[in-house]
């Protein structure tokens, strides 16, 4: 059976269209993931950005801040995503003026899922939104591909997210120290890394407390295992 | 009819030479025409009430309702021309489903304030409308709790967030007055109609802003509200009217959050204590006059 490019379900009802890039779409083909932790939460992703086999950029910062303190984990078409982004970040910049208060990170989550889900047969976007609020302290919200939403303790994404299903659940704990939350989001990327062929590069990470924004990058030359930034 | 004066008057967009808009003055005169409305804050909640003047004998009792309910956690009562209460409050209740829709969660008090302030403020500027001739009070329960997302799937977390700042806490009561001219303030308690100077002095006596608003529960607020529009009609002697009243409590409180009409038990002996407190009051003045 042929399948369009369209995104829609095929004539038959039954069989989607699960390849919705176009021809020639940049792609994220990705291991993305975030963890709430004791006092916040991080954020985590490799750096591979894909053409079909081509990799288009093999450094790439697949979090995004679109506040303060919250910010998102990208995945799939690296054009979609980038645009809703860009669009939460001018709503949340525009809701904290007109409030005279910081957006939540649940603001934030409401609006993702509201663009992707209104527009979920023109869009390929598997979202992770985390961010450190004052009420809420650290949460994590998954929006995967048709525009749901999921509060979770910890969530992972992307094409490697797969392969480390198991490991996440053998090694998450609630309430981590901040430096074993980092070395749990770096062993699984690592492992995402080793076994996805879509996933590779630098692994990135943001560490959302009340002290802001910190951000940490991993190169493979040293195996991941010194803090570069 | 009076002189033709100096048309500045005549138009909500044109101001008089030393700053002032007619129309919204005017607009201040109907409301204080109207049957006196409070709001008190205290602690546990909020307690709207309204003194409703009966204009006739076929009129059902306790039916037409004058405090609305704009959201779950969130009322509005208000003094003046009650059409153009009515329609204050129909654009209230879309600016909260709005808010709901965008936002997934409720509005806060505030924010329906400041919503409501332009409003009401925008009906000063222009030609074709007159302003609103109501002063309305907006009270609201904003839950300390996590709130769950509106289509939220799953239960989430049971852990809860990491990080929670602790002690801090977040929400609470709220109540804010909102005039002809789009003017709103926070207050503690709030008054306005035909009885407000008599309402605002009793208001000042509880000392919502001080200790006494520390140590008010919500039922003596009640019983307080009753007392004060007791108190302010008592200049209006000569026509009967009804007392309305609602409450919002927090979560652990009666209302468990929502803004809700006092239980009709309540609200009798509220009044029962409120026409005893005036006879008392009478009594004292007959004591003096004997001296």
């Amino acid at each position: 059976m042929e399948f369009g490019n369209s995104g829609f379900l095929n004539e038959d009802g039954i069989h989607l269209d699960m390849d919705r890039l176009k021809k020639g779409e940049v792609n994220l083909g990705t291991s993305i993931m975030a963890v709430t932790f004791k006092d916040g939460v991080i954020l985590g992703a490799d750096s591979r950005t894909t053409t079909g086999a081509y990799i288009a950029n093999r450094v790439t910062d697949k979090l995004t801040q679109v506040h303060d303190t919250i910010w998102c984990c990208r995945s799939g078409s690296a054009a979609d995503t980038q645009a809703v982004a860009d669009i939460v970040k001018y709503q949340l910049e525009l809701f904290h003026m007109m409030n005279g208060k910081p957006p939540t990170t649940q603001t934030a989550a409401a609006i993702f899922q509201e663009i992707c889900y209104a527009n979920k047969d023109m869009l390929s976007a598997g979202l992770i939104i985390a961010g450190w609020d004052e009420r809420h302290g650290g949460q994590v919200y998954s929006i995967p591909l048709g525009g749901s939403l999921h509060k979770q303790p910890y969530a992972i994404g992307g094409s490697g997210s797969t392969y480390i299903y198991g490991y996440c659940d053998a090694n998450w704990r609630e309430g981590m120290e901040e430096e074993d939350a980092v070395n749990f989001v770096k062993g699984a990327l690592r492992e995402a890394i080793k076994w996805d062929g879509s996933s590779g590069g630098v692994i990135r990470m943001v560490v959302l407390t009340a002290k802001g924004a910190d951000r940490h990058l991993y190169l493979p030359d040293t195996d991941y295992k010194v803090r570069h930034a | 009819m009076t002189s033709i004066g100096t048309g500045y008057d005549l138009a909500n967009s044109i101001f008089s030479p030393d700053g002032r808009n007619f129309q919204v003055e005017y607009a201040v005169k109907a409301v204080e025409n109207g049957g006196t409305s409070i709001g008190i804050r205290c602690k546990e909640g909020v307690v709207l009430a309204v003194e409703k003047i009966i204009t006739s004998k076929l009129l059902k009792p306790n039916a037409n309702k004058r405090i609305a309910t704009v959201d779950r956690h969130l009322g509005i009562v208000y003094s003046g021309m009650i059409p153009d209460g009515r329609h204050f409050v129909d654009r209230a209740r879309d600016e909260a489903r709005a808010w709901r829709d965008t936002f997934k969660t409720p509005i806060a008090t505030a924010d329906l304030a400041s919503r409501m302030g332009g409003y009401m403020q925008a009906y000063t500027l222009y030609q074709s409308v007159r302003p609103f001739g109501i002063t309305a009070i907006i009270g609201g329960f904003d839950p300390s709790t996590d709130l769950p997302v509106d289509g939220e799937v799953g239960r989430g977390p049971s852990c809860g967030a990491g990080g929670k700042v602790p002690g801090k806490t977040f929400g609470g009561p709220g109540l804010y007055m909102i005039e002809p001219s789009g003017l709103y303030w926070g207050y503690y308690g709030a008054a306005t109609g035909k009885g407000r100077q008599a309402a605002k002095a009793e208001l000042e006596k509880l000392d919502l802003a001080g200790p006494g608003g520390e140590s008010l529960t919500l039922e003596q607020a009640v019983k307080e509200a009753a007392r004060i529009i007791y108190v302010a009609h008592d200049d209006n002697k000569d026509k009967d009217f009804e007392l309305e009243m609602t409450w919002i409590s927090g979560p652990d409180g009666p209302t468990k959050g929502l803004h809700q009409e006092v239980p009709r038990a309540l609200r009798e002996e509220a009044e029962r204590l409120a026409k005893k407190a005036l006879e008392s009051d009478d009594e004292d003045e007959d004591g003096k006059m004997e001296e």
